[in-house]
């Protein structure tokens, strides 16, 4: 017992010591060299492509398309059917990527570096809304997207975080917690201070105004632009935090659509998966349950460190997609997880619950003694790739993958 | 079928996207509309309503800071409805947010952090969680009362010896009387504070005694519960002994009562070894007990009332003879039923009749007294029933809180032949019903003959209580019920009924 509070404290210390800091935006091929020609990264725990639900085999055959692996995207599914690809997880390569999560050497990904530890995680740029690749689409539309980050956008966003040396982003996070984000399903406000925060420096970096205009109004455009960022700030943060002995603190919560996967501190980078479940929530017009594809996405990294779900206290807007509807139940959530974490974050507070930190440090023990499962707020993507996003809602993560998770990390401490 | 396309733009109207999702979902589900959709003019917006055959005119020449509604219905009068629908939802002043409910710890590790102060969980989770629930709190530092019941004996004594380490008090388990600090707590009366201590094993005794204490003009300091199993062999005393350490230094206490069956001769030896080397007055009230050998400072009371009376220093309670308040049987039958909510007031009104040299038999029998159960046969001995027993309330609550448990037995008894007459006790106070008096009295109302058995009755409780004590009295006598003070003195009067038995205990 003294050996896990030991642990688990030196866990929640590492968490809050964190320093994340955006300082780049450059092809994967240089962030990952490891990630070769033919290899696709995608979200959630390992899986191949016959497990791969609807979205996923349509991202995989768009992106295939967009390297110049595949001529078409029929070709490319035979290839990925014949074995032709090599599928990893994000989460194996410093990386993460939200919905189908498709990442690539061709892409570019922005860096995050963790100034306390010296770590860096990767993240895609966030598309935008509506029919992108990390719902699944794969048509013209998308590619063309995904062709103007890589030989404009990224560029020119990693120009200017170079020029001003990075952005540190726990305090947008703070300050986005006090105007109604949650960094999951609400990114607005953090999305706005960011742009605040670059703009100088991409019109001072950049040498073509209409070029410009165009990478401003793309940022000033997402309402989730900060997602992104928020991820590969979450896997900064808890990267350090894997591998400490007798530590049952969860360190990465991820889907892939078929299964939900989560990583333990004490037992280093085994995965414990079980079949994700359904969101709840409310639809698009003309969409409902019936399109709905199971829950997906490395997005779950911000549950991890505290926010989305965790924090729907400071977001009562997200309260609605819970079904009850009243704005005043989104503090009962952040109450309720604060059930299974160790500690608050002192940093990151929510003002309507009388500064609250947000819950911080996952144990398992607790999720299996309360049997209280992090609640999660998402995206729902319809079923069938290439459509996109019908709805967003919450999600719980599986008891199983926690109780599963309990065993092994019981036994690796000798207790049967 | 042709369907109708309705929009409507309001100018520079702004809702939340949530807000207007559901208010969508909502005007889609009306009859006869196909799809609805309330959403800001963007033009990505505009694109997923003319995606979905929401857009007309109208909503195409909306801008991103205007509201758009658009409906798709089968008919004119369907989409009319749905849209005038949906714009007296835009209109309706917000309500105060339904309060939603006020959050609930779930976890007595929450539940300490939202309330720091406190020294004390009760726990009354099913048997089976109970012993890691009483350990979480022990280590969380608070005392423990434990009113669960089916917990195994072993974990009873794991637990109290952690609890004894940590010089923390574990109450129970099966305990269902306590009161800390003038605080009751579970099933228990409001009695004023008053330098009289009382440890007892689970309920009624407790509550009888500090009852006629109260009713005696006196007053409780902390009345201890230790659980039914505390003075078994296994357990050892363990939360008694405390109990006593705790009176023996609280300077507020004067005299002290336990009560509980007559404990094992090991068992009893080390409780009044630890009495004798107090400076106080003790009163050891071991129901049905026969002679022991006592110390000097401590005194036998073998029932409730002599309990209290010893405490009181005087008599407990009015003076009261059973004689004059009897009223005989029907002609030729003698058999008492008691049947009792309470389970040491069925052992006190065991001990009452065998006094008076009367056989009895009963589910929860007291040194001398015979067991009974359902196949047991009426052999004509008098009845003496514990209802609270387990037999009796599996599925079902404890006839404290549920006076309807008593009613198969209490609608027998009137009926049965044999039955010269009916022994109740009623038992007010915290956690009990709200009105057990008037409960009876509807219940005899309905089920009682012309000439029935006469029935006598005890209320345990005070006048501070909820249900009052004066009041539930008046509802019984009003309904032909004869009340003794005590159910001591409600064990006399039946005897004195069936002319049988001297004055009284």
């Amino acid at each position: 017992m003294e050996k896990i509070a030991q642990a688990n404290t030196e866990a929640l210390r590492r968490m809050l010591a964190g320093d994340p800091v955006l300082i780049d935006v450059i092809p994967a091929a240089e962030a990952m060299p490891a990630l070769a020609d033919r290899m696709i990264l995608h979200a959630g725990p390992p899986i191949g492509w016959d497990r791969m639900c609807g979205p996923m085999r349509g991202a995989v055959t768009g992106i295939a398309c967009f390297e110049g692996w595949a001529p078409d995207l029929d070709a490319a599914a035979q290839l990925a059917a014949d074995g032709g690809f090599a599928f990893h997880p994000n989460h194996h390569f410093d990386a993460v990527g939200p919905m189908t999560g498709m990442t690539t050497r061709g892409q570019p990904v922005m860096v995050v570096e963790n100034r306390a530890f010296g770590n860096r995680a990767y993240c895609t740029v966030n598309e935008g809304l509506g029919k992108v690749m990390r719902f699944g689409g794969n048509d013209a539309e998308v590619l063309d997207r995904l062709r103007w980050l890589r030989d404009d956008f990224g560029p020119a966003m990693g120009a200017a975080l170079r020029e001003m040396g990075g952005i540190p982003l726990k305090n947008i996070v703070a300050r986005g917690l006090t105007m109604g984000d949650e960094m999951h399903q609400r990114n607005l406000a953090c999305s706005a201070l960011i742009l605040r925060q670059l703009a100088p420096a991409l019109a001072r970096t950049s040498g073509d105004r209409a070029a410009l205009a165009r990478a401003l109004a793309f940022i000033g455009g997402n309402d989730q632009f900060f997602l992104n960022v928020a991820m590969a700030m979450g896997k900064a943060i808890m990267d350090p935090v894997r591998g400490i002995e007798g530590s049952s603190v969860v360190t990465a919560m991820s889907r892939n659509g078929t299964e939900f996967g989560i990583r333990v501190s004490g037992t280093g980078d085994t995965w414990f998966t079980a079949p994700v479940e359904m969101p709840e929530g409310l639809y698009f017009p003309g969409y409902s349950e019936a399109d709905a594809n199971p829950d997906m996405g490395d997005s779950t990294i911000v549950e991890t460190i505290g926010l989305g779900g965790f924090a729907m206290g400071a977001a009562p807007a997200v309260a609605g997609f819970v079904g009850a509807g009243a704005a005043s139940e989104a503090a009962n959530f952040t109450h309720t997880m604060a059930e299974i974490t160790l500690g608050e974050n002192p940093e990151w507070t929510i003002p309507a619950l009388d500064y609250l930190g947000v819950p911080t440090g996952i144990d398992i023990r607790l999720v299996v003694e309360t049997g209280l499962a992090p609640t999660i707020n998402t995206g729902i993507a319809h079923k069938e790739p290439g459509i996109g996003q019908v709805g967003a809602g919450v999600v719980r993560a599986p008891l199983a993958c926690f109780n599963k998770a309990l065993v092994a990390f019981a036994e690796s401490l000798g207790v049967s | 079928m042709s369907e109708t396309v309705v929009n409507q733009v309001r100018r520079g109207f702004y809702l939340d996207s949530v807000a207007l999702m559901r208010l969508s979902r909502q005007i889609a589900g009306m009859d006869g509309v196909a799809e609805a959709a309330l959403m800001m003019g963007t033009s990505a917006n505009k694109q997923i309503m003319e995606d979905a055959g929401l857009l007309a005119e109208g909503g195409q020449a909306a801008q991103g800071g205007d509201l758009v509604i658009g409906i798709r219905a089968a008919t004119q009068a369907a989409a009319d409805a749905a849209l005038s629908a949906a714009l007296e939802d835009l209109d309706r002043p917000t309500s105060p947010g339904a309060a939603a409910a006020a959050w609930r710890p779930r976890t007595i590790r929450a539940a300490l952090k939202s309330a720091p102060d406190s020294n004390l969980a009760l726990i009354s989770v099913p048997g089976d969680f109970a012993a890691a629930e009483a350990r979480k709190a022990l280590r969380a530092g608070l005392h423990v009362m434990m009113f669960s019941d089916n917990v195994s004996i072993e974990d009873e004594v794991a637990l109290k010896r952690e609890a004894r380490e940590l010089g923390r008090l574990l109450m129970g388990p099966d305990c269902g009387t306590a009161i800390i600090g003038g605080v009751p707590l579970a099933f228990a009366n409001v009695v004023p504070r008053g330098d009289i201590g009382l440890i007892g094993a689970s309920g009624t005794g407790t509550q009888e005694i500090s009852c006629l204490v109260a009713q005696g003009g006196k007053g409780i300091s902390h009345a201890i519960g230790v659980g039914g199993r505390d003075l078994k062999a296994e357990v050892g005393g363990i939360m008694t002994l405390m109990a006593l350490d705790a009176f023996d230094a609280d300077p507020g206490t004067r005299h002290v009562v336990l009560v509980s069956k007559p404990p094992s001769p090991a068992i009893a030896a080390k409780v009044l070894d630890r009495m004798a080397s107090s400076k106080k007055a003790f009163t050891a009230c071991f129901i049905g007990a026969g002679n022991i050998e006592l110390p000097a400072n401590v005194t036998l009371a073998t029932t409730l009332k002599a309990g209290a009376a010893q405490a009181l220093g005087g008599a407990a309670g009015p003076d009261f003879d059973p004689r004059a308040h009897a009223e005989p049987p029907p002609k030729g039958r003698r058999q008492v039923r008691g049947l009792f909510a309470g389970g040491t007031l069925c052992a006190e009104a065991q001990v009452v009749f065998q006094a008076a040299g009367q056989a009895v038999v009963s589910n929860a029998p007291v040194p001398g007294a015979r067991p009974y159960t359902a196949d047991s046969g009426d052999t004509g001995d008098h009845w003496m029933l514990d209802l609270g027993d387990d037999q009796y309330t599996r599925g079902k609550p404890h006839p404290m809180i549920d006076p309807s448990v008593r009613d198969a037995a209490l609608a027998e008894a009137l009926e049965a032949p044999g039955v010269g007459l009916v022994l109740l006790d009623l038992v007010i106070g915290y956690g009990a019903h709200a009105d057990p008096a008037g409960y009876l009295a509807a219940f005899l109302d309905q089920h009682r003959a012309a000439k029935g058995p006469p029935i006598v009755a005890s209320v345990t409780g005070t006048e501070a209580d909820p249900q009052t004590r004066s009041a539930q009295v008046a509802i019984l006598e009003a309904a032909g019920v004869r009340v003794a003070p005590s159910n001591a003195d409600a064990a006399a009067l039946a005897l004195a009924c069936l002319g049988l038995g001297s004055k009284g205990p």
